[in-house]
């Protein structure tokens, strides 16, 4: 077992209270949040077992649609590796992804986009990272949208990746962009983000190298979690 | 010049947003065909040794109105105060739960065993608590905080965690409330004279 987290460095992450996106105004807590210690609650969490995932979770133009059909939309490859602060990847990270159809529409009962429903599309994958926390899913690229927010406020083309690294305290979600799309700049959300530097860690690079020829463009997204500090004497216990 | 220290910076958060159910409680979004069944449907099984209860309780903002769309996870140690990953857990005990508040009345339930006092390294008792992660539009990082048994005021008096908070004022906020035997009610309020404590782990 480590023994505990590296701090997560808040400046770096957007802040509660963000008034360009309306709805963290009253979500927000405003009274500080206490730092306590990690001990065996955060350091441990919970297990997934590959065995449960299905042949197709990783496949977004097939888990939905009807049989010899598939989803509409810009075939694509995403995939990237699951690391901590200290470079190293993350096996057996459970991925989670969620986005809108080509069209931008998601399939939410609260959805009320006027663009249509693809009926071979849910918009939900997973994943579990190998020994050396790579991952990779296919989808469609999604497309941008509309939200009440500001008078004429647009989303970027994006997906919802939620992540579980081996300690509870490296929980996290975050949203993966696409290189090259002037929306970004344009979001209130991505907005939350202090810096353009940070804003850049989300954005995926096209890979041309990684694209299957006459089939889906590849993209690749590393994510980091918080990086946890390890002993010398744990690291000879662990056979390091 | 002193030597390099490589490190890579955190992916930094963002919303889980309002449609958060389509990736993490896909079926009870009503999406079924692709998953056989949501993850984090049970924390204990039916044979995890300890009492069963159940928590419900809402998330609310500083109007005072509930979520309708937030997502929780719990996480928990065995009736032994063992998390899943040590030696010894109640292999019945997945110690992990998540919920999406119902669309209608911003509910949620969490039907589990009550945890075990936990002991850390320096020997110190934590009381029986459960983690709680709170995520949803409007909401740029997760939020921790821990539920803590209101009936448990002897192992709490002498929490570590809780004795060093600053405004005991407050330590209420982090108190289930026993409404009958087993039933526990814990409300979340992001904001407001009531703000539940959350914690930087």
């Amino acid at each position: 077992m480590s023994q505990g987290l590296f701090p997560r460095d808040r400046s770096w992450h957007p802040p509660a209270l963000t008034p360009l996106y309306k709805t963290s105004v009253k979500r927000s807590p405003q009274a500080a949040p206490l730092a306590i210690p990690a001990g065996a609650g955060e350091q441990y969490g919970p297990v997934f077992d590959r065995a449960r995932l299905g042949p197709r979770d990783a496949d977004l133009i097939h888990n939905f649609a009807a049989e010899g059909q598939s989803a509409i939309g810009p075939r694509i490859i995403v995939y990237g590796r699951v690391l901590d602060e200290t470079g190293r990847g993350v096996p057996n990270a459970l991925v989670e992804v969620w986005q809108a159809n080509a069209g931008g529409r998601y399939r939410h009962a609260k959805e009320a986009y006027i663009a249509p429903l693809d009926p071979n599309f849910a918009g939900c994958g997973r994943v579990i990272t190998d020994s050396e926390g790579r991952y990779e899913f296919r989808t469609i690229q999604p497309g941008p949208y509309p939200w009440p927010n500001g008078p004429n406020d647009w989303r970027p083309a994006h997906i919802h990746f939620s992540i579980f690294g081996p300690a509870w305290g490296q929980r996290l979600i975050t949203q993966m962009y696409f290189e090259g799309d002037p929306m970004i700049w344009r979001c209130p959300i991505v907005g939350t983000i202090p810096t353009r530097q940070g804003i850049e860690t989300l954005v995926a690079a096209l890979d041309v190298d990684a694209t299957v020829p006459m089939d889906a463009r590849a993209y690749k997204f590393d994510i980091v979690l918080r990086g946890r500090r390890q002993t010398l004497f744990e690291n000879r216990m662990e056979g390091l | 010049m002193v030597q390099k220290i490589d490190r890579l910076k955190e992916s930094p958060s963002q919303t889980a947003g309002p449609y958060v159910h389509i990736g993490l409680t896909p079926c009870f979004s009503g999406i079924s065909g692709v998953y056989p069944s949501d993850l984090g449907t049970q924390i204990a099984g039916a044979n995890a040794k300890g009492e069963q209860i159940t928590i419900t309780g809402r998330v609310l903002d500083g109007t005072g109105t509930p979520l309708r769309d937030a997502l929780l996870e719990l996480w928990q140690a065995d009736a032994a105060g063992r998390y899943p990953g040590q030696d010894g857990v109640d292999p019945a005990v997945t110690g992990w739960g998540r919920c999406a508040t119902d669309m209608a009345t911003g509910t949620y339930t969490f039907e589990t065993i009550k945890p075990g006092a936990v002991a850390a390294p320096d020997g110190h008792l934590h009381a029986p608590h459960a983690h709680l992660w709170i995520v949803a539009r409007g909401i740029n990082l997760g939020l921790s905080t821990r539920i803590y048994f209101e009936d448990e005021a002897e192992a709490n008096a002498a929490d570590p965690i809780l004795s060093r908070i600053e405004h005991q004022v407050r330590v209420p906020t982090l108190m289930a409330k026993a409404t009958a035997p087993g039933q526990y009610s814990f409300d979340i309020h992001l904001q407001g004279p009531d703000e539940t404590i959350f914690f930087e782990l």
